[in-house]
């Protein structure tokens, strides 16, 4: 029993940061309905900055840790909309498959330019919170885990509270059910798409914070696999949906443990996209999404 | 499907095949190696292009069909092959194994298609590209799970079968299916699905059939340059036939033009060769050594300005009023 | 099809087909080693996800092939080393070896790490008769693939040996677990041959589990294992990922000593807060180690921290090895035709590289000691040599 609960700790502690990626995802879906490929790279440039700022900085501290936290997020939230205006605002009036393309062209050219700059080689990222484990009966709890699902949890609710109880959020909510009707209602498109890149990419690069805090060795590719799971979480939760994507991600990181531990753990990869298959072909829409009939 | 231009085509195609076939062992084997690679690529660049292109959908996960193909062939060939020839079989005996092997390789892919194609195409547009691409990631993890498969080594010792005879015949008949397919009256079918499948599906049309068709013919093809590279390499592993690899052969489909065979087998040709390309450049001299080092970077950024620049394709022409597909 | 599009084709593809055949015929005369020069090829992961262990090694071959040019060369020639990126993708290294081959003429190929990748271009160094060293590929089947297939490294089943003979006797382990990486030939070969020794010595394996490359978070597989109380875990995997598991399974409160091969091998398995702690008493085995008595080694590493500013890790020492070992075989062949070094490379006889005296077998991989190093103190400490 112990190693069960033991596992679905290790699972939510890894769900956590599947479903502050995937939350990137489901925002610019929101807005724009694409899948931006670059995301996942966006995650990893996240972790490099903690990584240069964490090193500037030096030690631990808990106010360390925020300080480098908010410069990921600041830096990264600044990369995303330099993302979106450069790649995919001139094409905004294209098809779907065009952006889609850039986005993956996005995500190569992070990569290599993070191999660039960053090395190839896994760096160390330094420690800027401390740390401990609890014992409690047969189940070892370290911080890192308490820390990551308490800082998701955090966020997530400022989350929830700029997209339901600010003029931004509502406005991007707006430009999610129908940017015409939007712009003639004297929204700004440009600025809310902004915002919505701007304000996923700071949340994945908070994920990248932590997942370099909790995994302390990153490097230029390290975005890729997680960037998938989280993805496939989106989708899982319902595409377009805060709520799913949360949930989805969490719910990933709990089974994708639960497989791993099992004698099927080379079956783990796969198992996210068997899921991703099956909830496409029997509920479309997600576990919270709702179905939306297409527009002719 | 009678087509006097596809059936040039096939003839021009045919003669190419034969003479590069004898002058396989007359040529630098680097350039054996890069027109044969050459051969593969059209093959599968024209062949998601019936998917991508011409029908309008969007597979991320033609890879896997690739690699399902190149494990049948190579299982024909590597498993199969010594238990049911004479040992000692001849030449001949061994290149005809070698198309059974091919059209092994090339009926379990479609199967595969079906398999994949039949439930996810009723998804649209993004939903379908993401269900190929689990389909991709799932394929590599079956492979890598069967031991008598090789597992993560993959098989190796695969007999080197695949000549510039093959690679072109197999091409020629890949894009004489193609066009001709979608030139037929059946195939108009595949032009209304992608130019709007709500008037499609109101005119009567079975729209989800169309996409299945197109999806299992081009999988069909697909298995085929698999079996082709698996016993062109000579060894082959799940990882091959990843993620990137269907990147790959998606960005052939876009710098050329999707729907324009044409214009992909031209990008095929030219994508293949501007790796090798660049690698000469930065052999050239060591003050262009960083070519070769930011290959991959190169690649993105053009691509990235390919698709504001201009998305239609680089090869692509206006298509006259009436005008056959090409 | 409209004519003029097909005309245009034709006449296009005609020209294409022309040019690439008049491009590609057979260049006569200049066979290999004629000139000035011995072109060497070597293809390598330069860029890509495996980039890492491909750039130690290249640079433990570039370190190799300057000092043999400044010491004069081998028969009054100078080498000249070519190398061709592979950006660590599958089905890029045959091609990169053809060119080699037919456009560079070189008289031998060095490469590569990974196993997957020098399997590709095994068949091709063996259809045109030009030998191939691989540094550091440890999988048996690499050289299985012909006799002008070379290594200077062990093969994974005399570590398997190894280890599982330190387990049972240093460790006194009698259960062990194994975690290993399904997405690498090499984890999955060196697991199971430690597997096999180690369960014929007598001992149990309690737990198997197993992991992908990409994977960062093993606490699953390491909360499974802990269950089963073993005495020890193998863990045949990279560095990248080694301190990860290790750490995590220190979180978790395993405190038995983790141990496995050479690709624990690198100054950055005890780089990052808390990493050498939590590797205490942990040990490998591996070719090289920079702390070793010899002076040969130390030779090495002081030209290596000369040149890159970093410790040479076992990828480094091998590359070098494997270029040091192919002058010495042109020198006693007395010539650089390819053809006539394969069997003087094949009676390669206690061959002094930086990772010790080597001997070739008879299937062409080198039979040499393995060194096995524990960490203590936050260091590489020097624990024993184990002769084959």
């Amino acid at each position: 029993m112990s190693e069960f609960i033991q596992q679905i700790i290790n699972g939510l502690s890894v769900g956590a940061m599947y479903a502050l990626i995937a939350i990137g995802y489901t925002l610019v879906y929101g807005v724009l309905r694409f899948i931006n490929f670059a995301h996942s790279d966006v995650f990893m440039v996240g972790s490099f900055v903690g990584f240069y700022s964490g090193k500037a900085l030096g030690g631990t501290s808990w106010a360390g840790g925020l300080g480098v936290m908010a410069a990921s997020m600041v830096g990264c939230a600044l990369l995303g909309i330099l993302i979106e205006r450069l790649a995919y605002k001139p094409l905004r009036s294209r098809s779907k498959l065009t952006v889609l393309i850039t986005a993956i062209g996005v995500s190569m050219l992070l990569q290599n330019v993070g191999q660039l700059v960053f090395g190839a080689n896994p760096q160390p990222f330094p420690d800027t919170l401390p740390a401990t484990t609890f014992q409690v009966g047969g189940v070892v709890v370290s911080s890192k885990d308490l820390v990551v699902l308490g800082f998701t949890l955090c966020l997530l609710g400022a989350l929830e509270y700029i997209v339901l109880k600010t003029k931004v959020g509502t406005a991007m909510r707006a430009v999610a059910f129908n940017p015409q009707a939007a712009s003639l209602m004297g929204i700004n498109i440009d600025w809310i798409i902004s915002f919505t890149f701007g304000l996923g990419s700071a949340l994945a690069a908070a994920g990248g914070f932590l997942w370099a805090y909790k995994f302390p060795k990153i490097e230029p590719f390290m975005g890729v696999a997680p960037g998938l799971t989280a993805f496939v979480a989106a989708v899982l939760g319902g595409i377009g949906n805060i709520t799913g994507a949360a949930l989805g991600g969490l719910l990933l990181g709990v089974i994708e443990t639960l497989v791993k531990g099992s004698r099927w753990s080379t079956w783990t990869e796969a198992i996210a996209f068997v899921l991703l298959i099956l909830i496409l072909l029997f509920k479309p829409a997600g576990l919270l999404g709702r179905v939306q009939a297409e527009k002719v | 499907m009678k087509h006097p231009g596809a059936r040039r085509w096939f003839l021009v195609a045919a003669v190419l095949s034969l003479g590069l076939g004898w002058a396989q062992d007359r040529l630098d084997p680097y350039f054996v190696d890069i027109l044969t690679r050459i051969g593969i690529n059209v093959i599968l660049a024209v062949s998601l292009n019936l998917i991508n292109g011409h029908t309008g959908q969007f597979s991320l996960g033609h890879a896997g069909f690739m690699g399902v193909g190149a494990y049948t062939a190579a299982a024909l060939t590597l498993f199969a092959g010594p238990k049911l020839l004479p040992a000692g079989a001849g030449f001949w005996v061994e290149q005809l194994w070698f198309l059974v092997a091919l059209a092994g390789a090339g009926l379990v892919a479609a199967l595969a298609g079906l398999l994949v194609g039949a439930p996810s195409l009723r998804l649209k547009g993004d939903y379908l590209a993401i269900v190929t691409l689990g389909f991709g990631q799932i394929i590599a993890v079956i492979f890598r799970n069967i031991e008598s498969l090789g597992g993560a080594l993959g098989l190796n010792g695969i007999p080197a079968r695949t000549n510039l005879f093959w690679a072109f015949a197999a091409a020629a008949l890949t894009v004489y299916v193609v066009t001709a397919l979608v030139n037929s009256t059946y195939g108009r079918g595949f032009l209304a699905t992608h130019d709007d499948e709500v008037a499609a599906e109101a005119m009567g049309m079975n729209t989800t059939r169309y996409k299945i068709v197109a999806f299992v013919t081009g999988a069909f093809f697909a298995g085929i340059a698999g079996g082709l590279s698996g016993h062109f390499t000579l060894t082959i592993n799940p990882k091959g036939f990843d993620f990137n690899k269907s990147i790959e052969i998606v960005v052939m489909v876009i710098v050329g033009g999707m729907g324009r065979t044409v214009g992909v087998i031209i990008a095929a040709v030219l994508l293949t060769l501007l790796p090798e390309g660049l690698r000469m450049l930065s052999g050239v001299s060591p003050s262009l050594k960083w070519i070769g080092e930011t290959r991959p970077l190169l690649y993105a950024i053009l691509l990235i300005a390919l698709m504001i620049l201009r998305p239609q394709g680089l090869f692509t022409w206006k298509r006259k009023k009436g005008a056959v597909v090409a | 099809m409209s004519l003029p599009t097909a005309v245009r084709r034709r006449v296009f593809l005609g020209v294409a087909v022309a040019a690439l055949i008049a491009a590609g015929c057979k260049p006569s005369g200049g066979g290999a080693g004629t000139g000035t020069d011995i072109p060497v090829g070597e293809f390598a992961s330069l860029t890509g996800s495996e980039a890492a262990f491909g750039r130690a090694s290249h640079n433990g071959t570039v370190l190799a092939i300057e000092q043999l040019n400044a010491a004069g060369g081998v028969l009054g020639k100078q080498f000249k080393l070519i190398t061709e990126d592979n950006q660590s993708k599958d089905g890029e290294s045959a091609t990169a070896v053809k060119k080699l081959i037919s456009r560079d003429k070189v008289v031998a190929i060095l490469g590569e790490v990974a196993s997957g990748r020098s399997l590709e271009a095994a068949p091709i160094c063996q259809q045109y008769k030009v030998p191939q060293i691989s540094p550091s590929s440890t999988n048996p089947k690499v050289t299985e693939m012909g006799d002008y297939v070379f290594r200077v490294c062990f093969v994974d089943p005399f570590q398997g040996t190894v280890m599982a003979k330190f387990a049972a006797k240093t460790l006194r382990a009698k259960k062990v677990a194994v975690l290993t990486d399904v997405g690498a030939p090499y984890s999955v070969g060196l697991g199971t041959f430690f597997k096999e020794r180690f369960v014929a010595d007598g001992g149990t394996v309690v737990a198997e589990q197993k992991f992908t490359k990409d994977d960062k978070d093993f606490k699953a597989q390491l909360t499974a294992i802990k269950s089963q109380a073993p005495d020890a875990i193998f863990v045949p995997a990279y560095y990248g990922q080694v301190t990860l598991i290790v750490m995590q399974a220190r979180e978790l409160g395993i405190t038995v000593p983790l141990f496995g091969g050479d690709g624990w091998e690198a100054p950055e398995l005890l780089q990052g807060p808390g990493a050498a702690a939590a590797l205490e008493g942990c040990y490998f085995s591996t070719h090289f180690s920079p702390d070793q008595d010899s002076p040969r080694a130390k030779e090495f590493v002081k030209a290596y921290e000369a040149k890159f500013g970093a410790k040479p890790d076992a990828m480094a020492a091998l590359g070098y090895d494997s270029a040091l070992l192919l002058s010495d075989a042109i020198k006693r062949a007395g010539s650089a035709e390819p053809e006539k070094l394969r069997p003087v490379l094949a009676a390669t006889k206690d061959f002094d590289g930086v990772t010790g005296k080597m001997t070739l077998n008879d299937k062409r991989n080198a039979e040499k000691s393995a060194v096995i190093i524990g960490i203590k103190g936050g260091k590489f400490v020097y624990t024993e040599t184990v002769n084959p």
